[in-house]
């Protein structure tokens, strides 16, 4: 195991998996109380964990739990009386714990977690989809997908720093794409402690606290006497997150040099026709494709998302308008849903409706399941974009690209 | 490092600490016994306590936003989660006080939860929580058999025979519901090696009630207390008849009080007197008959149910608590 010759706490460079690179962040981030459940990929996250606990790396207490749904409801209870938390899961045991994961939010519980992206059953894969982050998409829950071991370990310090802001406190969920990410082996820039310390202050609750000094009810009952006024203050912590988001990724470039655009990332996209949009690992492949194509002369781009809630609904409109056509990737379906395309297509397709001017925006689902994205697949996402601009409309919104046909 | 707090023991009603921690301001049915059965687990732990308290009719009909009854810090948790919860705030508590993040002082971790909460949904949280021995809490389970709080369903703590929502009286089938008790307490002595203490208790008897409670916060690693509270909504008397319900229960041998601390079982009154020989039981018709929900049953009913209870009290290898003994001969 890499972990065990990581020197955490110095600033240096080490070969390790996204797992790994998230244990070493929640040490540096001085977690109090974690929690796990086995299932794959979220359970190596632990592994490491326990390993680091064992060896004296980090002075916290792994809760082994006896489900999701304990999990959570652990660290929920154990953040609201002061401690810096972690937990997380993947497919079907991210779905266990749905209903502590609804509650969370409206408690205003810093959780920060990890969706260690996996689909969810039957019948029963291990490979990555990204339904089940998308589960807790509207119920407060701030959602943000890596793409690499080295944007895990980033984004997990900016999760803890987001969330456990008081203008905002909003459990985070990291997504990180099962395997291609967890698992694979990439070069990761490990900080210093001084340097975490100097972005992530602790974690105080305030009078929010539950503590004998603090004698509050948490979580009492109301009807619709007081519902809506208290969800409309769940919504104003979301809309805050958004303003610190960017001003948590601006001290964090400062800092490590990393993260300067907080919520998407654009390739190519200067000159660029048309554009890819996406989440995740998938983007490895995406831009190789994008390099490749180009040589062709075809002006094609990417953007790649990292925060969807808070959704940046603004920069997005902006962004995207420049394009004459933009084919968002989703590695994910929303069965029945309108023109039957994936969730972040309706992201988007909303985010342009009141754009000045609006691109040809068309949906991929591919990759179900972690299947790979190939070069014939984007080659095939291409020439439908290019279709839709020399037809000057979009004849097929959605298409299953990579998918056998009966 | 966590320590537990000491207490001293409550001798007589009269001696019971006067500040009230769970005060006005809840909206429970009159004679609710659960709700009292709240007032005296927060009276006897007092002001530095932390509870969780599980959804059911001691949190909807129980804290309103803006008039919470309690004065003790209070936090709603999951139907299912009482053992999470309490999991949860000791191993926070005892994190931070490890490394130096709060004072490091004794705080009371304390869950309630409805039968419903804790021995249905909840059980396999509970169970976890009680095998961690490094962590301080107590889980009190209220035990009004039922769901109450839903309009009152069978639970797996509902009487064989009783009338609920769920197990109405028909015309083709008087008796729906005719699973027998589970018999939480027990299980949990008996499931969980490190669990020092578990205990049962009534709210008709509330300086053992009281003492059962101090008993089991001043242990270390979790422990569980279970308490029959009388409910007159559910179970269909007068509101009066509250006390008086719960005594019937425990006299008729419904319901038995014991303590066992690190393996030593002990029975209080009025079971330690059945125990003993010195009382006899009440017949549990008599108990029964005082209760709307049973007034569908025909004597061979009662014959029925006042059978299976001598069999419990007279046959069990610990009677009233566990079924089983060691076979003849299976020992040297
Ligand atoms: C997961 C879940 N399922 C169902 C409910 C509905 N519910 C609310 S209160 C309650 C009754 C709980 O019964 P019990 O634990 O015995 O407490 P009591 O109401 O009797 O006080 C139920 C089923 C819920 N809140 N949560
Ligand atoms: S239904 Fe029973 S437990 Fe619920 S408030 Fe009324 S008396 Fe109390
Ligand atoms: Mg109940």
């Amino acid at each position: 195991m890499v972990l065990e010759k990581a020197k955490i706490g110095e600033e240096h460079e080490a070969l390790m998996s996204g797992c790994e690179a998230i244990a070493v962040a929640l040490a540096l981030a001085d977690v109090d109380v974690l929690t796990g459940y086995p299932i794959r990929p979220y359970d190596t996250v632990i592994n490491f964990i326990a390993r680091l606990i064992a060896d004296g790396q980090m002075d916290a207490d792994l809760i082994h739990a006896e489900g999701e749904h304990s999990q959570f409801e652990i660290v929920k209870h154990a953040c609201v009386s002061g401690a810096r938390v972690f937990t997380g899961s993947s497919g079907v045991g991210w779905v266990f714990a749905m209903e502590p994961l609804v509650v969370t939010p409206p408690a205003r519980i810093p959780v920060v977690a990890i969706c260690g992206n996996r689909a969810v059953d039957d019948p029963g894969a291990f490979g990555c989809e990204h339904n089940d982050q998308y589960l807790v998409r509207d119920i407060g829950w701030m959602i943000c997908w890596a793409d690499t071991a080295q944007e895990a370990l980033d984004l997990i310090l900016m999760s803890y720093r987001v969330a456990e802001d008081p203008r905002v406190f909003l459990p985070c969920s990291l997504g990180v794409d099962g395997s291609f990410l967890t698992h694979a082996m990439n070069i990761v820039k490990l900080p210093s402690k001084a340097q975490v310390d100097k972005f992530l202050p602790r974690y105080d609750r305030g009078k929010l606290r539950l503590h004998p000094d603090n004698p509050i009810s948490v979580a009492v009952q109301v009807n619709e006497d007081w519902l809506q006024e208290l969800r409309r203050t769940v919504n104003e912590g979301a809309i805050t997150s958004k303003a610190v988001v960017e001003q948590a990724a601006k001290e964090f470039y400062q800092i490590f040099g990393r993260q300067k655009d907080p919520f998407f990332e654009q390739y190519m996209t200067e000159d660029a026709d048309m554009v890819l949009v996406g989440a995740g690992t998938l983007s490895l492949s995406v831009r190789a494709n994008v390099r490749k194509l180009r040589k062709e002369g075809k002006k094609v781009g990417f953007v790649r998302m990292k925060w969807l809630r808070p959704f940046a609904a603004e920069e997005v409109r902006e962004c995207l308008s420049r394009f004459k056509a933009v084919g968002v990737i989703d590695r994910d379906y929303s069965y029945g849903s309108g023109d039957f395309g994936g969730i972040m297509f309706h992201e988007m397709r909303s985010a342009l409706y009141t754009a000045k001017k609006q691109p040809l925006v068309s949906n991929f689902i591919c990759g179900l399941g972690g299947r790979e994205i190939y070069e014939a697949d984007v080659r095939e996402m291409v020439k439908i974009m290019e279709d839709s601009i020399k037809a000057g409309t979009v004849k097929t919104p959605v298409t299953w690209v990579g998918t056998r046909s009966r | 490092m966590t320590m537990t707090m000491e207490f001293e023991r409550i001798r007589g009603v009269k001696a019971a600490p006067l500040p009230e921690m769970y005060t006005s301001g809840h909206r429970t049915c009159q004679g609710c016994d659960s709700a009292l059965n709240c007032r005296y687990v927060a009276k006897a732990a007092g002001p530095r306590s932390i509870v969780l308290g599980a959804t059911g009719c001691m949190y909807v009909a129980n804290t309103s936003y803006y008039s919470t009854p309690w004065a003790i810090p209070w936090m709603h948790t999951q139907l299912g989660a009482t053992g999470s919860a309490v999991l949860g705030v000791a191993v926070s508590l005892k994190v931070q006080m490890r490394k130096g993040k709060i004072k490091n002082e004794p705080i009371n971790v304390i869950g309630i939860g409805g039968d419903g909460g804790v021995a249905d949904m909840g059980l396999s949280a509970v169970s976890a929580t009680l095998t961690w021995p490094e962590y301080d809490s107590l889980i009190v389970m209220y035990d009004n058999e039922s769901y109450a709080n839903t309009g009152v369903q069978v639970s797996c703590q509902t009487p064989y025979g009783a009338h609920t929502t769920f197990s109405p009286v028909g015309t083709v089938k008087p008796i729906m519901h005719k699973r027998w008790k589970k018999n939480t307490a027990a299980m949990m002595a008996a499931g969980h090696p490190e669990c020092r203490y578990v205990a049962s208790a009534c709210t008709a008897y509330p300086v053992d009630l009281m003492n059962k409670v101090r008993r089991a916060l001043s242990i270390s690693g979790p422990t569980f207390v279970a308490i029959l509270c009388p409910c007159p909504k559910g179970w269909d008397f007068d509101p009066r008849y509250s006390h008086e319900m719960g005594e019937m229960a425990c006299k008729s041998g419904m319901w038995a009080n014991w303590e066992m601390e690190d393996g030593k079982l002990t029975f209080q009154t009025p079971t330690s007197g059945i125990i003993k020989g010195m009382v006899q039981r009440m017949p549990v018709a008599d108990y029964l008959l005082r209760q709307g929900r049973f007034d569908h049953l025909r004597k061979e009913d009662f014959d029925h149910i006042q059978k299976q209870l001598d069999k419990i009290w007279g046959e069990w290898g610990i009677p009233a608590i566990l079924p089983f003994k060691v076979a003849e001969g299976e020992l040297a």
